[in-house]
């Protein structure tokens, strides 16, 4: 990775003022050892996001993406070693060619573009490098050498000379910058730290960029871009101005929901689909409504009002449309189709974000409930713990059984675990899962299955429950929850894995999310605040590369 | 894009971009090194057919006992049984590989994942999720696929995108295109130049794209030289990909030679979304696959890939039948055997309709016309399953077919055993009667340098 290693002379890197209402309170953060810089794809929420964030709301495009490996629990930390196919790069094309004719378009030129030529038939170089250098700022996280603005506005100039058209230039050019590796790839530079020597930091776009995309999942604005260029993301003061404008922004809930997606595994919904016979209320509308609930849930509960995050696995408040509430079979929902808020009753069956249709009908069968997959979801999305994948030579006969006496999927897996092979993971799954038997593959309701009464209790880390409220329950008061929060958090934060030099970090946030009463924007405020956020260090091998260059470059990898 | 009018450009401005972006080449139709000297030529221009290369997927492998017999020594051929009755018509143009195993040499065998990793690959996963090496499928492509506008094209009936099982490594894998309707956009959208049309004037707002593509990798490259090498690597990689369109829009602006057999289809219509069932419904598969099949076979016909993938189910078996409540995969681990026809009843039903999907496949390419054979004679398509008995995910004797001639490289119609032989003696005749230079394919217990002459001609 190119790492420019500019000594920035005019920036005042005392941290004199300190910020009192996040350090003096709480623990104390200790060292952090940080890790390797990095370069990331931009996944696709993010490459939409920043082109909705530039140029507008009005600009529409469709498209694919290559897909993001999952690793360690988040995509994001699979865009660290992603790469860009062929078919991909013909997308990225595709798209960006569509993106900048609609940009030049009449439609929008008169917003988008800050200056008139001359002359529309012809070439204008001024005024393409005015645009170019500032919408290329935004793409590119920081601002352009002349030679980056001087590329496409020679392109342009070519183009609108052949074309006799300014316009038709202008687009060319930046279709080239959008199918760039310096946009489709953020890359973290780095430069000498002038307090430690022999140290690196992070330079001053790439930590506009960390805050950017954790906190909006998409690019830096204009004034976080400014405020890095005067070099106040090097003071604790400068970072909080920004992130309580980043906070208070309405971006901060594309940015909670964009990490809660990940966290959870919610691209499981796009292949979710219920059988219409079995379930004939459960159509893509419900499907699709289902995911947004969920979201909606939590950044209603997190973002808006500020609440305990435990409290998401019982709480009883909600959003509901017409789709669901069929499913739900409630009273609710607008004859438009739209969301309207929702409380479950004290009394009823559901409560929290495990009983709701979304986790139940994409953790189930598409016809059937699946009391280990939903376990398995619990244990590994949401306490962070690893389930072994089953065996391949399983003998499931026993389960099979046509004239099996087995009726509820309690007895039948019972049946299953007498295999001892088996018998180890369906104990870890099985009793949770087995707690919302109370709700069927679609997650509607049921008492029943094949005329026997289902019994929904089981128990979760020795913690015995009743049903699913007890579930629930057992969930919120499990210390493992949020430490699972904590622990995706930061590494999805940082953008990479969790390492052993980050021991002390993670717990420091962990002990501080509790002091704060398990609130995530304020976990989301420490973090930022803090020396691990920003924290980096060279491989050692290239460090002594570092040591002899007065000019020179940093990769988490050793140049060859 | 409605701003790329194509007007005249200025000549001087032409001129460096044809010159200053890279030679533009008068690029044939047809590449040559590679040409089979046993193909027949096209009547039309004389030159020879080229040989195409194709994959298809389908999910949960066969019946035991229902799929294909046991090899008798007085029958040489095929014997096929109910799963696969469909294939009949096309018992002399494809062959069976029965009996070779998959040695995983203490690996683990993650369901549904190694065995279609370690036979494209030519080795096992680590984990469930790694992709240890290029798919044969790209190596080959990176020999025959050069001179088209797609180096390959890779397509899924099962409305998947990720379920595309042609790959460079964990972190470089495509998007399988999932509509037929994007799929014919991109195939034969404004882009697509009809070799059979009279008329063809290069567009000049091609050469410009391709000149200023050209003038930003310049650039870009320069940014490369402080990489490490992990993140190089993956530079290079996207400069190849760019490079890769570049080629794309010099064969644009040549006009390709008259081609008979291709027939510019006509846009399907987007499948009906009935808003209840989805894309893995099996009915809706199968309508999926049979549009898919046709653009990808016409595709090929008028050269515009010569390397083509199709997963008509997916390796985790996500597809379903309307009123069952379990996809194809849990019946094969759920449904009981029935005692009187010896096995899974729901579980077979989708088994033959994924062998009626590969009997439709071979069909449409061999209903094209090609010199004095068919599109079919002048391919190869190896299909396979990532698992042999899904019941028990067992992945020895993983069930593959090899269809087509390969212009007349490849025999035909014969039941091959493996005797216990790696898998990869397929994949790695495959490469060798397409040219790709390798004297060794697979790692440990896969490793092998043995094509199977038998088939060869």
């Amino acid at each position: 990775m190119r790492r420019h290693f500019k000594t920035i002379a005019s920036v005042a890197v005392t941290v004199a003022v300190t910020v009192a209402a996040l350090t003096a309170c709480g623990p104390k953060e200790p060292a952090s050892e940080g890790g390797t810089p990095e370069m990331r794809r931009l996944t696709e929420e993010q490459y939409r996001n920043t082109v909705g964030d530039l140029f507008g709301p009005t600009i529409t495009f469709g498209g694919r993406f290559d897909p993001l490996a999952r690793t360690d629990g988040l995509i994001q930390l699979g865009a660290r070693t992603a790469r860009v196919t062929p078919s991909g790069f013909e997308q990225y094309y595709t798209l960006a060619r569509s993106i900048a004719a609609q940009v030049v378009d009449e439609e929008h030129r008169e917003t988008l573009i800050s200056c008139t030529p001359a002359d529309p038939k012809t070439a204008d170089d001024a005024c393409a490098r005015k645009f170019y250098a500032q919408v290329g700022r935004l793409l590119y996280r920081r601002p352009l050498t002349d030679d980056e603005i001087k590329t496409p506005t020679v392109a342009a100039h070519d183009v609108a000379t052949s074309m006799q058209n300014f316009y038709n230039g202008l687009a060319y050019g930046l279709a080239g910058m959008m199918v760039g590796p310096k946009f489709l790839f953020v890359m973290e530079n780095t430069e000498a730290d002038p307090d430690r020597k022999g140290e690196v930091r992070l330079n001053a776009d790439a930590r506009a960029s960390r805050l950017s995309f954790l906190l909006w999942n998409s690019m830096p604005d204009d004034m976080l871009l400014t405020a890095a260029s005067k070099g106040e993301l090097f003071t604790k003061e400068g970072v909080k101005r920004q992130v309580d404008r980043m906070v208070a922004s309405p971006k901060l809930e594309g940015g909670v929901r964009a990490f809660f997606t990940d966290f959870l595994d919610l691209r499981k919904f796009e292949t979710l689909e219920k059988d219409p016979v079995i379930y004939p209320s459960f159509n893509v509308k419900a499907g699709e409504d289902a995911k947004e609930q969920i979201l909606r849930t939590i950044a209603d509960h997190v973002v808006t009002r500020e609440l305990d995050y435990r409290d998401l696995f019982i709480t009883r408040h909600t959003f509901v449309t017409a789709a669901l509430a069929r499913i739900y079979r409630i009273p609710a929902g607008r004859p438009d189709g739209g969301w309207t808020a929702y409380e479950f009753a004290e009394s009823g069956p559901r409560a929290g974000l495990v009983a709701q249709i979304g986790f139940l009908a994409v953790n189930s069968h598409p016809g059937r409930s699946s009391p280990t997959i939903r376990g398995r979801a619990v244990r590994e999305v949401l306490l962070c713990q690893k389930v072994p994948d089953p065996l391949s030579n399983v003998d499931f006969s026993l389960f099979n059984d046509p004239n099996s006496p087995h009726r509820t999927a309690r007895q039948r897996l019972t049946a299953h675990a007498v295999t001892p092979a088996c018998a180890g993971c369906h104990k870890i799954t099985d009793p949770i899962g087995l707690g919302l038997e109370n709700f069927d593959g679609s997650g509607a309701l049921r008492n029943m299955e094949n005329g026997e009464a289902i019994d929904a209790s089981g128990d979760v880390d020795g913690i015995a429950f009743k049903d699913a409220k007890g579930l629930e329950k057992a969930l919120r008061d499990s210390p493992a929850v949020p430490t699972c929060l904590v622990n995706r958090l930061y590494a999805y934060a940082l953008g990479r894995p969790i390492e052993s030099g980050d021991k002390n970090a993670v717990a420091y946030f962990q002990e501080a999310f509790a002091k704060d009463d398990y609130r995530v924007p304020a976990l989301l405020r420490r973090l930022t605040a803090s020396d691990a956020f920003f924290k980096v260090r060279l491989p050692k091998s290239e460090a002594a590369t570092q040591a002899r260059a007065t000019d020179g470059l940093s990769a988490k990898d050793t140049p060859s | 894009m409605s701003i790329l009018l194509p007007r005249a450009p200025a000549r001087r401005r032409l001129l460096r971009a044809m010159c200053g972006g890279g030679m533009v080449t008068l690029a044939l139709p047809f590449l040559d090194c590679y040409l089979d000297n046993k193909g027949t030529a096209l009547a039309a221009t004389g030159a020879p057919i080229p040989t195409r290369f194709g994959t298809w997927h389908w999910g949960m492998g066969h019946t035991p006992g229902h799929a294909i017999a046991e090899k008798r020594e007085s029958s040489p051929g095929i014997e096929f049984l109910s799963e696969t009755e469909s294939l009949k018509p096309f018992g002399n143009k494809l062959s069976y590989f029965g009996n070779f195993m998959m040695p995983l040499d203490g690996s683990s065998n993650f369901t549904h994942f190694t065995g279609w990793v370690a036979n494209r690959c030519g080795t096992p996963p680590a984990h469930n999720t790694e992709i240890p090496a290029t798919t044969f499928d790209l190596m080959i492509a990176d020999v025959i696929g050069n001179n088209t506008r797609f180096k390959t094209i890779d397509v899924t009936s099962v409305g998947i995108p990720r379920e595309n099982y042609s790959a460079r490594s964990t972190n470089s894998l495509g998007a399988a295109e999932t509509s037929p309707v994007a799929v014919y956009a991109r195939l034969f959208g404004p882009d697509f130049i009809d070799p059979n049309k009279a008329d063809f004037k290069p567009d000049p707002a091609i050469m410009l794209q391709k000149s200023v593509l050209s003038a930003f990798t310049e650039e870009n490259k320069a940014f490369v030289k402080g990489l490490g090498a992990s993140d190089r690597a993956r530079l290079d990689e996207y400069f190849t990909s760019v490079r890769q369109i570049e080629n794309q829009l010099a064969i644009q602006l040549e006009k390709p030679p008259h081609n008979e057999a291709c027939l510019v289809p006509k846009m399907p219509a987007e499948l009906a979304a009935d808003g209840t069932s989805g894309a893995r419904e099996m009915g809706k598969v199968i309508e999926t696959h049979k549009i898919m099949s046709k653009l990808l076979a016409m595709a090929v016909a008028c050269n515009q890939t010569r390397v083509f993938n199709m997963v008509f189910t997916d390796a985790n078996g996500n597809v379903r039948r309307t009123g069952e409540s379990y996809t194809h995969h849990i019946l094969t681990h759920e449904e009981a055997i029935d005692p009187k026809v010896g096995y899974q009843p729901l579980a077979y039903w989708f088994n033959k309709q994924c062998m009626d999907g590969f009997a439709t496949y071979l069909q449409t390419l061999d209903s094209i016309k090609e010199g004095d054979g068919t599109l079919l004679d002048n391919c190869l398509v190896f299909a396979s399953s990532e698992t042999n008995y899904a019941r028990v995910h067992t992945i020895d004797g993983i069930p593959t077919y090899l269809a087509g001639k390969a212009g007349g490289k490849v025999k035909s119609g014969m039941h091959v055993i493996g005797r216990g032989d790696p898998i990869t003696r397929i994949g790695f005749t495959i490469m060798r009667l397409l040219g790709v230079p390798i004297d060794k394919w697979g790692t440990n217990s896969l490793a092998t340098n043995k094509a199977i002459t038998e088939i060869m001609v």
